[in-house]
């Protein structure tokens, strides 16, 4: 009975602070304490976000460049790319561990994937979107299919290109809190290991509502900065 | 190891997960029975998961967009919920819940609900906020009353993005159910998260058997959306999600892997 007492007047002495942890409780204070131990999951969380985003950019890029002058592939491409976005991360982590095995390359790869379908359906939307009028008077000018192409229609589908990165960029940030089933870190990790701590989990998904948020933001100055027509129409 | 081999190792592994799926064997440590129809306990958790969250989830979500949007209020909300919520990761909203309520299978549920809310509340909301204000206009012409004009004009117009968001939620619900084990309800993702017990084929097995799962809900309720749209309104030809023209709607960006 004792050492009990005793215990318990050491965790009064020590205010509620200390109280609070050992009760998984939510603590500003020890949020503000451990904030450093969060810096290189987080930084691991942005590094399979970006890679992950871009590369998925660059293949639905090429799977649009493909489509828009062959309209038969969209069919097939929207199929496959649907097939992917719709198996749960973490049944494809576990499809994938055989194949690539655990590490940082399988994580990306898996969230590479989720990216294909709404990258691939903007850049088409986009490019479909681009009016008869503009590509008309291009030709007229004289300019070949590939120079329209790519001084005319990608630059009117721009809006419609950045909106389909932001969705994804925002889905990988909250789809990466599961990279570390694949061995890949993340914020996932930190979250896993003390999974009943209060003040852990809110850390962890308050940091990836922010670097989605930021990355957001990002995304749109990088928008404005590379529409400056519109910035003058305004 | 060059490619042929890798390929082979790979399906002979995937061979490996089929075969924990038919049969019963020891788990890795002994003394336990796992595989076979071990499983089926764990795949009628993970379904009743899914049943109750989809249920709750639509009796509160449908009802409030079709309200909000028969009112045209509510816009903002509508917006940063499918911008806000696609960034919380599933299992930091499941785990804050549990956390917070204990580990039971209602609080899974409840976390489960609130992911599967947003995707149907914004398609019913965008799905009548979308029909035509002419046809509107016409059915209070001839006399139709509030209630009328949502039951018989905008809930049949916007039924095609209604089953859109509940086929979206579906596929998001089955897939956050495989985190159940982390807050001791023992779906499907038991075998993926706790190999140590398991065994690889264990993981493999799995994994293959909730994609196939989610797949398979994809294209049921696919079939079911197609099946409620007016047959004027449906669309020559559409891909699995279909490839819509013009800017993305909200619904659109409401779509979210989980």
């Amino acid at each position: 009975m004792l050492p009990l007492l005793a215990q318990v007047k050491i965790t009064d002495r020590n205010g509620a602070g200390q109280n609070c942890v050992q009760q998984d409780g939510f603590c500003p204070g020890w949020i503000k304490d451990h904030i450093g131990d969060y810096v290189d999951p987080l930084v691991r969380h942005l590094e399979l976000t970006v890679v992950s985003v871009v590369a998925g950019f660059l293949i639905a890029f090429a799977l649009a460049m493909l489509a828009h002058r062959r309209r038969w592939l969209v069919a097939p491409i929207t199929g496959a790319t649907g097939v992917m976005y719709t198996i749960p991360s973490l049944a494809l982590f576990g499809i994938l561990l055989p194949i690539t095995g655990f590490g940082f390359v399988t994580g990306c790869i898996a969230l590479t994937a989720y990216n294909l379908l709404v990258i691939f359906r903007n850049i088409m939307a986009g490019l479909d979107n681009v009016p008869e009028a503009a590509k008309d008077a291009a030709t007229g000018m004289g300019m070949t299919p590939n120079q329209v192409l790519r001084q005319v229609e990608l630059p009117l589908a721009i809006p419609e290109i950045v909106a389909g990165v932001r969705v994804a960029t925002t889905t990988t940030v909250g789809l990466a809190a599961l990279a570390f089933i694949a061995g890949a870190g993340g914020l996932g990790e930190p979250l896993i290991v003390n999974q009943n701590f209060k003040s852990n989990v809110v850390t962890v998904g308050v940091l990836c509502v922010l670097l989605a948020a930021v990355l957001d933001l990002l995304l749109l100055l990088a928008e404005r900065l590379a529409l400056p027509w519109r910035r003058v129409a305004r | 190891m060059s490619l042929p081999l890798t390929v082979a190792s790979a399906l002979s592994d995937f061979g490996d997960g089929l075969d924990f799926l038919v049969h019963q064997r020891d788990s890795v440590a002994g003394g336990v029975q796992v595989g076979g129809a071990k499983n089926l306990p764990l795949l009628s958790e993970h379904l009743k998961v899914v049943g109750l969250s989809m249920l709750f989830a639509i009796l509160i979500a449908v009802p409030l967009g079709l309200y909000l949007g028969h009112t045209k209020r509510g816009q903002f909300v509508a917006s940063s919920i499918s911008n806000v919520g696609r960034s919380v990761p599933a299992i930091a909203l499941v785990l804050f819940f549990s956390s917070y309520l204990g580990l039971e299978l209602k609080n899974l549920v409840f976390a489960m609900t609130l992911l599967a809310i947003p995707p149907i509340f914004t398609n019913a909301y965008v799905g009548v906020r979308q029909v035509d204000e002419d046809v509107v206009d016409a059915a209070r012409g001839m006399g139709l009353t509030g209630v009328q004009v949502v039951r018989r004009v905008e809930l049949p117009l916007a039924l095609p993005l209604v089953f859109g968001g509940i086929r979206t939620s579906v596929v998001n619900v089955i897939a956050t159910a495989t985190l159940g084990p982390y807050v001791g309800v023992l779906t499907l993702g038991d075998p993926i998260i706790n190999t140590s017990v398991y065994g690889d084929d264990g993981r493999i097995g799995t994994a293959i058997l909730v994609a196939a799962l989610a797949v398979l809900a994809e294209v049921l309720f696919a079939a079911i959306q197609r099946a409620v749209t007016p047959a004027p309104l449906r669309p020559a030809r559409q891909g699995l999600r279909g490839l819509r023209r013009g800017r993305p709607t909200l619904a659109q960006v409401a779509d979210t892997p989980a």
